[in-house]
Formats: C-alpha cells, structure tokens, sequence
C-alpha cells in the first residue's frame, strides 16, 4: 500500500456471540487527514473504534496501521496499551473519561507517563531527585501548558476536572490524548452534548491539530455540521457495514445514507429527496 | 446532611410532632429486637457446666427508652433548630482556628514524635505504646499506597507483615545475619509475594478482589502454622536477636553500648533506640510515598484508581502499575514485620491474624484514604484511644465502635478526605472528595 494511508482496516470483522456487530469492514485513513465514520445508533462504529484501539480483539480481519519509513504495526495483535503505547494511537471515549479526581495539569501529566517514566528511570531516577528528571517533568509540564494554552484552560490547570463544564471536559479529553502525541488520533463523539459555539470551537482545534500537528485524526461523530465541516473523508456504516465512502458532499447526496439515517428504504429516500427538491 | 439548608416548606407542627413520633417509635422498636437478647437475658455457664440464664427487663427498658428519648431530642433538634453535624457541635471560630491550625498539624506531630523518648524517659508503658503507634502508622501508610492511592482493596495485608517478621526471624536465627542486613532482605521478599499476590488477582476487581486478597493473608498464616520444620508451626520462633547500634549491641556487657559510652546501662536505652528505628522507618515510608506520588509511577496509581480504561487508553500498562503497588506496599509490609520481630524477640502465627488486616486497613479508611496525615492521626487515634479507654475494661470495643460509627457518619471519606494535588501551576488547591474515587478494585 502506499505512503499516503495511516490506517488501513481490511475484511473486519467482529462477532459477540450470535450477533454481528461488524461485518468484513474495509476502509483506510489518509494520513494527515480527518477521516469521519458516521451512521446511526448501533452501526457499529464504536466497535470499530474499540478493536483499532485494542479494547476488543477482532474475530477476524486485519488493522495495519501505516509508519512513515517502518513495517506496518499489526494492530489486532497487540494489547490495548501497548496499542498507545507503541502504535501511538490516542483515544478519546464517547461517555468522557477524565480522572475527575486529579487536576487539569494531573491529566495531562498522566497522559505523558511512558515518556516520563523514562526519563524518571523507571521511578529510581526520579526517586533521587535527579537533574534529567528535573528537566524531564519540567518539559512535560511545559508541553502540558502548551495544550492547557490551546484549549483554553490555561486558568483552570489546578483545578480538579471533574469540576469543568462538559464542553471543557470534552476538550481536556482531546488535549490529553494530544499529549500522548500520537500518530492518529480516534475521538469517539467529541461533539456530543456541546451546542453551537462549542462545536464550532471543536471543529477549530480539530482543524488545527491537523494543521499543526498533522496528526491523522478518526473520529465517530453524529453532529452533522462538524462533519461536513472538517472531515476530508467520510465512510458510512450501517447493520455493521459500510454502505458508502467519498467526500462529505458525495456521501450527502448518497440515496443509501439518507435511507440508513431515515430508516426507510432506497425507493423511499429518493422520493424524499426528489420531493424535497 | 450537615449542609443543606432547611428553607423548604415548613409543614405544620402537628405533623411534624407525628412524624417525630413515628420515627422515635421505630427506633426503639428496633433496639427492643436488637436489645432484648444482647442485654434483656444474660447467660452463664453454670458450675456443673450447664446453661444457666437470667433476665435483665429493668436494664432493657431503660436502654429502648433512651433510644425513644433521644430519638425524639435527635428528630426535634434536627427539624427545630439544624441539622446535628459537627458543623454545628463546633461553634465556628474553633472550626477556623482547627483548619488554620491544621497546617502546623504534621509539623507539630513529627517534633512530639521525636521528643516523645526525651519527654517520657521513665515510662516505659508510654515507650512501648510510641512504638506500637509508629508500627501501626508504618503499617497505615504501607497499605495506603495499595489502598490509598492505587485503589485496590487489600484485606490481607498481615501477609506481607508475617512474611517480613519470618524472614527476619529465620534469616537471623539460621544464618546469624544482623538486623540491618535483613531488613532490606524481608523488605524484598515481603516484596516478592506482593507480585505473587498481584498476579492472580490482576484481573479482578472491587469484592472479588478484597475476597482473594482475604485468602492470601489466611494462606499465609495456616502455611506459617503448618510448616512446623520450618517455622516452629504454633510454637513460633523465639531469642530473635535483637539490633545493633553498626554492630555494639544494646547490653548490659563489656562490648555493649552503655559500656563503651562509660555510662550506666539502662533497658530503656533498648527501648528508645527501638522507637528510634520505628520512627525514622515510618518517616523513610512516608518521604519515598511523598515522593513516588509526585513521580510518574505514583500518577498511574492515582489515574487507576481514577479510571483504568482511561489509563489503558493512554498507554499506561495497568499490569506492571498494579503490580509495583501490591510490591511497594508489601515492602513496607515486611519492613514493618522485620521490626515487630526484633522489638518482641519471639514471633507465632497469631500474630498475624485477620484483625490485624482489618486494624489497618480501618486506620487507612478512617484516616482518609491516600492522606499521610490522616493515616497518622487515625493510627494514633485507633491505637492510643483503645490504649486511652483502657480504664472502661468491657466497653472499651463499644466506645472504639461507636467513634467510628459517628466519624464515617460525619466523615465519611475519612478524617482528611480530600486530595492534595501532586503538581501545580499557581496554587495548589485541595480537592474536594466528592470527586476523588475510591476505586473499584
């Protein structure tokens, strides 16, 4: 396959027990792009999501995600977090899932654990007191800062996160998987329960992390506006498998995808288009 | 239940008296049923072995009126007056001075820690007591990093306690080793069956896991009393050498210490360089926990205790996390028993019995989970207040039960219940503990 792609799914396919959530799924991601899996409730996009991310194992089928100058990882094998861990895939989870305990800056700073456990070689070093760890916590809280900065959180760095406001949440959540810095980032509804303003907000800091970061970025959404908005590719899922893939404008004119969302039938949703026209 | 303020709708008096009423008639109910056995017929076995009883009705009838009485005084001062709390028991000038105070608490408590030998020199009861408390705060403060920070419910925590006290017994009377080359060796292997337990139980949470843990602990003891070859089985191990000051023992001989120092010798020289030894391990235990929580390792105990998917999500390898706290924490386990063992001299499985599971892990609950000071005030509280109430003989249990009945109504998570934060921009502001978990296993 070629350079371009970050991820590819091919032939996936997830059974729990008697019921197929997702039937022999193929799509791939381009890197540096926004890729948006959309379909109504129970499609199966969050299954999806869970065996990229390594929550399930998939029955069958292969997930490749694509390095720049590497092998390809094979993600159906690995564990959950290495999938973080080594893959470099962040997440974020449809019911947020902050530490509400820890604060803002507790967050971000959790998110970096591998790279400051490093650097705190493995706890001895930072046991110590020693200078490189010094040094190491400070970028990190620097890097935190950074994305606290971006977010517009700066203000509220030292307090818990489960006192933020639910758009704030959503954001942190974003800034944390950030911090992981990671090759492709999967948001599972990040728009959900935000109103306008907010989701205009989101869809910026999504474009920017694509711009400034190039980070490929996957996202779940149901919020059409923050699809069409920022999304450069769109797969449709329904019943478990993709009934359409394009540009937003091709995939909103797909007489499949309006049946699928209007639970009618193909005839049906083309006389309501042509009605509607 | 302390803050919410009374200004619904009043509903009339007599309502209210009904209500009053009602409440008062179910509680004493209540404490008939309970009462009647526990108190209204007494038993004894008599001189030829069989049962015999009588009936205290007086006593009981005036236990269930009581709890009628109070009941009424409780309801009607809550409805008339406020809400009964210790917000309003404590007249709010004593609130503030207490939280101004509070931050000169760990201060103050660690300068009476180190004064305690000089202050009470010549008595030995109050000697030996120090040293129970500073083994019970070590031991609090062990279990907190399992319990406290990582959120794993660890009811057999006395396991690593035996298994620290019986390397150090074993270790010294078989091969002779000093006490400061053992102490590091059960810390270790204490350490060890910390993983051991860690693995089995990875997978489970919450119940499941205070059950297996539960296990272990009793594994651990009925392996201890069984293994008679090995471990003297019910009959202990006993003349387990005592620590040396680099080598110069604590004696009355030529070679001990009191001799090379031209001074008379003294047993409470023993005792205070054993107080010496527990303390600066519980303060040893308490810097590298200060320490381990600001390090990455001790925000992945926290964040697990948080919220594991999250922690997965993010590349944190929940297995290795868990596992270093089930080790951490029995290491300090196991140096807190290698101490037990060289302060008494002899060592037997019962003492490491399920209470003192229990007795610990109710000290890092009541203290506050995650909270070093709190651990230490409850250590102090639980030890020396039993030690306090020891001139109420039968109901000493009854006070200790009832203080904690009272405390988990008023606080409930705990003495200090909120979380400090680890690192900060500007301030670092307390957490409430509405939002902090108590993990789920």
């Amino acid at each position: 396959m070629s350079d371009h792609l970050i991820l590819s799914v091919d032939h996936l396919t997830m059974r729990f027990g008697g019921i197929v959530a997702v039937n022999d799924l193929s799509f791939a991601a381009a890197r540096g792009q926004i890729t948006a899996l959309i379909g109504p409730n129970g499609a199966g996009k969050t299954t999806v999501f869970n065996c990229i991310t390594g929550f399930y194992k998939p029955t069958s089928g292969a997930i490749r995600l694509k390095q720049q100058g590497a092998s390809d990882i094979a993600l159906e094998q690995l564990n959950d977090f290495r999938i973080a861990k080594l893959a470099k895939v962040a997440r974020t989870f449809q019911n947020i899932r902050l530490f509400p305990g820890m604060t803002v800056l507790e967050n971000l700073m959790v998110a970096q654990h591998n790279a400051l456990m490093r650097a705190s070689g493995l706890t001895f070093l930072g046991l110590i007191g020693a200078p490189s760890w010094r040094a190491a916590e400070k970028r990190a809280i620097d890097l935190a800062v950074v994305w606290l900065k971006r977010i517009n959180l700066f203000d509220r760095a030292d307090d818990a996160a489960g006192n933020l406001p639910y758009g704030d949440q959503r954001r942190l959540e974003i800034a944390r998987a950030m911090c992981t810095e990671p090759a492709l980032l999967c948001l599972d509804e990040p728009a959900a329960g935000l109103n306008a303003r907010e989701s205009a907000a989101l869809s910026e800091l999504l474009l920017s992390i694509r711009a400034d970061q190039g980070t490929s970025i996957l996202l779940i959404e149901h919020d059409m506006s923050v699809v069409m908005e920022i999304s450069d590719h769109v797969v449709v899922m329904d019943y478990g498998v993709k009934i359409a893939e394009g540009s937003p404008q091709h995939v909103r004119d797909d007489p499949k995808v309006i049946a699928a969302y209007l639970g009618a039938d193909e005839k049906e949703a083309i006389s309501v288009m042509e009605s509607g026209e | 239940m302390t803050t919410i303020p009374s200004d619904h709708v009043k509903p009339s008096p007599t309502s209210d008296i009904a209500f009053i009423l009602k409440k008062a008639f179910i509680s004493a109910a209540v404490a008939l049923v309970l009462f009647s056995l526990m108190i209204g017929v007494r038993t004894e076995a008599g001189p030829t072995g069989q049962l015999i009883y009588w009936t205290r009705f007086d006593d009981l009838a005036a236990i269930v009126a009581a709890v009628f009485g109070g009941s009424i005084l409780v309801e009607a001062l809550r409805r008339w007056v406020r809400p009964i709390g210790p917000g309003t028991l404590i007249p709010a000038p004593v609130q503030s001075a207490v939280a101004q105070s509070s931050r000169f608490l760990a201060p103050a408590l660690l300068v009476f820690a180190l004064l305690v030998p000089v202050l009470f020199y010549n008595q030995r009861y109050i000697l030996d007591l120090g040293i129970l408390v500073l083994t019970y705060v070590m031991l609090g403060w062990g279990l907190n990093v399992v319990v406290g920070l990582a959120g794993l419910l660890d009811l057999g925590y006395v396991a690593f306690y035996a298994v620290g006290a019986y390397s150090y017994a074993l270790l010294a009377t078989s091969f002779d080793l000093s006490f400061w080359v053992c102490l590091p060796l059960a810390g270790l292997l204490a350490a060890c069956w910390g993983v051991m337990l860690g693995f089995p139980v990875l997978r489970l949470r919450g119940d499941y896991l205070a059950i297996v843990t539960l296990a272990f602990g009793e594994i651990i003891r009925l392996v201890i009393l069984n293994w008679q070859s090995l471990t003297g089985g019910p009959n202990g191990i006993s003349s387990i050498p005592r620590p040396t000051l680099f080598g110069i023992p604590l004696t009355n001989d030529d070679d001990g210490l009191a001799a090379l120092l031209g001074i008379e010798y003294s047993p409470t020289h023993r005792i205070v360089f054993l107080f010496y030894i527990i303390l600066s391990m519980a303060l040893l235990t308490n810097w590298v926990t200060i320490r381990l929580r600001r390090l990455p390792i001790g925000r992945a105990w926290e964040a697990l205790r948080e919220d594991e998917i999250a922690c997965r999500a993010l590349g944190i390898n929940t297995t290795t996390t868990k596992l270093t706290a089930f080790a951490t924490g029995a290491m300090f386990g196991g140096f807190a028993g290698a101490f037990f063992a060289t302060r008494q001299g002899f060592i037997s499985p019962e003492s490491f019995t399920f209470q003192e599971s229990a007795l610990v892990l109710a000290i890092v609950v009541l203290g506050g989970m995650g909270s070093q000071l709190g651990v230490a005030i409850a250590a102090l509280c639980m030890i020396g207040g039993f030690e306090l109430f020891r001139g109420l003989d039968q109901y000493r249990m009854l006070v200790l039960g009832m203080a904690m009945v009272l405390l988990m109504i008023w606080r409930p998570r705990g003495i200090i219940g909120h979380r400090a934060p680890t690192v900060y921009l500007k301030k670092a502001e307390a957490i409430s503990s509405d939002l902090v978990k108590e993990g789920h296993g």
